[in-house]
């Protein structure tokens, strides 16, 4: 295995090997970069990961100390833990469900098209779907996505029976499978999809695409390639002229390590990204690093969110097959006639017994919630993706007041629902319940949001300096070697499960970073 | 005599969220009840499982039995008692009630603190439940465990029940979960389509599995 010196300032530095960090990591090391990849967490592997919901939290799920304030409810449901992600080697791509949709043209002029939305900080991306294209397609292609590169749709399962049954009763139009990053035949060395139903828990037969067993490998193989796992960079240094010069870390072993760079890439996930800019304040950089605009760590979006549950007189065993096995897209369209802008996907969602009863109505309890248990084979679930607005309030800060293992402030998670998003969220779970009682439900239940999967924003790509973090690149605007590598450079949320975009920025990232080296530019 | 072995064969305490991956079977491994004379615990909860259920069928033996280290056997009996008002199953046997007695009775043992708090919580709700939470009547322990809601204690024992009563392989059979299935190869030869009840999907929208 490539092993790289710690004072070798030819290297990048990634932080972060989930769907950004992993993906730029393979991009870059393809194209003869020397990449240090730094990941937080553990390698496990498909064989190591463990079909028992909560023992695999416990393998896969990062679980450092955070705190949550606003007046959303996972503040109260989850105080300490706002976001649901992993801390492991390939990141949250190893418990993504798959979902692999493109933005929509207008999700890109969310400002232009939505307009001047009260108490809601929005923005055109500095980029359009049209530049956009050709990287998805190869994003798609990489991943394997279903329904594109003729690969058939996966096989709907008994949950997306249900789903589709309704749907179509109720008269959507585009209702199928999906578009996933799941192998429905077998592809580029991994399996065809055996329809475990534990996608959350780390795909036991590589079907799923994660960049731990794909991109990674793939990137060790060329030898330009060193991964450190446990290695939590808890600094980004710079020179006297403002120039990142690498980052600061506590090994496996506790043992703070220095590792210089030529470029340091953040993508540690929206919560982790801003608070590592926020921690690594200087007296050059009062205000944490690449944070002139003011709007690192704000404009937090965690997507809409919130799942309808359905009890039926006969059995659905949910739990067999995919978690996400099928969508209803019609509601993702911009038709601020149903009383709000932007759009929303349902997508089919399951949990085992463990989870329903975390998840389903977090502090409830009684017959009312114990009947729900009792008819655990007979429901069937869907979960609510929407867009969710920007707004400066909600927002990534440091908590002082609690120190996390090494004697670092813990990040604080601020969010309050928009009136945008409260009124979104009535809408979709309204015709999530008429979905399931056209297909014959007994009885509904409108689940609150599980902490978030969706953590984007807080570090935004923007036109101008003064509006956000990073340029149409994820080049910050401030700094021309530091650059932001995962969902905390969108601008806006869009309605879709944002990991395809987020791989989709991290091949076109790699493209302008090794044209930039390469002209000496960085 | 056997008991119904509630803890994995080499692990004496954490049996809860410790459900072997690839298997939902009880190990079938004799716990000599003499085995009390090991520990410096003063309870012990022990009943039967129905014979004919479900349950029954499956465990090793219909005698079930769980060792307190801490708690005294009507501390763990309010315990159960106070699990069943909050959490209501026709489903589930009483020895998963038991679990949420020895796992708080292991929180009490690794915490004074914890401890005197939970004895306290148990005495506060046999006394409004007029004595004795176990045996009061149906309304009276509602409202006695009701009147907690609220405090540390109310919290603790619901916070605990969401694990000790769902996350075990007794629960798993009674509600009709099969857990871990990857060595038995998933579900795309095992019925992940198997609902009759609907119309199936077009082949469009739902492609048939590929099955090499």
């Amino acid at each position: 295995m490539t092993k790289f010196d710690f004072n070798d300032d030819s290297v990048v530095v990634i932080i972060g090997s989930g769907a950004g960090g992993g993906t730029l990591s393979n991009e870059l090391a393809q194209k003869g970069v020397k990449v240090v990849n730094l990941e937080a967490g553990a390698r496990q592997s498909p064989a190591s990961f463990i079909q028992d919901e909560w023992k695999s939290f416990g393998q896969i799920a990062w679980l450092d100390p955070r705190t949550t304030s606003g007046d959303w409810r996972v503040a109260k449901d989850f105080s300490g833990l706002p976001s649901w992600i992993c801390k492991t080697v390939g990141g949250t791509t190893t418990h993504w469900a798959g979902a692999s949709l493109r933005f929509q043209e207008h999700e890109f002029k969310a400002r232009t098209v939505y307009g001047d939305v009260k108490n809601a900080n929005l923005l055109d991306w500095p980029l359009t779907l049209e530049e956009m294209e050709p990287y998805y397609a190869r994003a798609e292609d990489k991943m394997g996505v279903t329904r594109t590169n003729g690969i058939p749709g996966l096989p709907g399962n008994n949950n997306y029976k249900v789903l589709h049954a309704g749907a179509k009763k109720l008269g959507y139009k585009e209702v199928h499978t999906g578009r996933m990053a799941i192998n429905s035949q077998p592809r580029d060395g991994r399996a065809r999809c055996l329809q475990m139903g534990f996608c959350f828990q780390g795909c036991k037969s590589g079907a799923k695409w994660s960049t731990l067993y794909t991109e990674i490998p793939k990137a060790e193989a060329t030898g330009n390639y060193e991964l450190r796992p446990e290695s939590h960079v808890s600094r980004i240094e710079h020179d006297a002229k403002g120039k990142v010069t690498g980052v600061v870390y506590f090994d496996k072993d506790g043992k703070e390590q220095r590792q210089k760079a030529r470029v340091v890439c953040v993508a540690g996930n929206s919560v982790e990204t801003p608070r590592l800019l926020l921690m690594s304040e200087s007296n050059l950089f009062k205000d944490g690093l690449a944070n002139s605009s003011g709007q690192v760590g704000k404009n937090y979006m965690r997507h809409l969110t919130g799942s309808v549950y359905a009890a039926f007189d006969k059995p659905v065993n949910m739990y067999k097959g995919t978690t996400m096995a099928g969508i209803i897209r019609d509601e993702s369209i911009h038709n601020p006639s149903r009383g709000f802008v932007g759009g929303y996907e349902l997508e089919t969602l399951s949990l085992g017994v463990p989870f329903m009863a975390a998840f389903l109505d977090p502090g409830s309890w009684g017959e009312d919630f114990t009947w729900w248990m009792e008819r655990y084979t007979h429901m069937a679930g869907m979960w609510i993706v929407g867009e969710d607005m920007p707004r400066e309030s909600n927002r990534v800060t440091l908590n002082s007041k609690v120190k996390d293992k090494w004697g670092n402030p813990v990040p604080n998670v601020h969010y309050d629902d928009h009136p945008n998003d409260l009124a979104m969220r009535e809408h979709a779970f309204t015709q999530g319940e008429k979905v399931y009682k056209a297909a014959g439900a007994i009885k509904t239940f409108r689940t609150p949001p599980y902490p978030s999967t969706h953590n984007l924003g807080t570090s935004r790509m923007s036109a101008k300096p003064q509006d956000g973090v990073v340029n149409k690149w994820g080049q910050s605007h401030d700094i021309a070697n530091l650059f932001i590598s995962d969902g905390s450079q969108f601008t806006t949320s869009a309605a879709e499960n944002p990991t395809l975009t987020i791989v989709t920025l991290a091949i076109r990232q790699a493209e302008y970073i090794a044209k930039q080296m390469s002209e000496r530019m960085i | 005599m056997r008991v119904v072995p509630i803890a994995k064969a080499n692990s004496a305490i954490s049996f809860v969220s410790e459900c072997e991956e690839g298997s939902s079977e009880i190990p079938k491994l004799d716990l000599p009840i003499t085995r009390r004379n090991f520990l410096q615990g003063s309870g012990i909860l022990m009943g039967t499982i129905a014979s004919g259920s479900l349950i029954a069928s499956f465990a090793p033996s219909t005698v079930w039995a769980v060792e307190l280290k801490t708690l005294s056997k009507e501390q763990g009996e309010t315990l159960m008692a106070m699990g069943k008002v909050l959490f209501p199953h026709k489903k589930l046997p009483d020895a998963v009630y038991g679990l949420l007695a020895k796992d708080l009775d292991a929180k009490a043992s690794g915490d004074p603190e914890v401890a005197r708090g939970m004895v306290e919580g148990i005495n506060a709700v046999n006394k409004s439940a007029g004595g004795n939470l176990s045996k009061a009547s149906k309304a009276k322990a509602y409202a006695a465990v009701k009147g907690l809601e609220g405090t540390l204690f109310f919290g603790l024992v619901r916070g605990q029940c969401i694990t000790s009563l769902y996350d075990n392989d007794m629960a798993f059979v009674a509600l009709g979960y099969p857990g871990a299935c990857w060595e038995k190869g998933g579900y795309i030869t095992r019925g992940f389509q198997d609902l009759k009840w609907l119309p199936n999907p077009d082949a469009q929208s739902s492609p048939p599995p590929y099955l090499g």
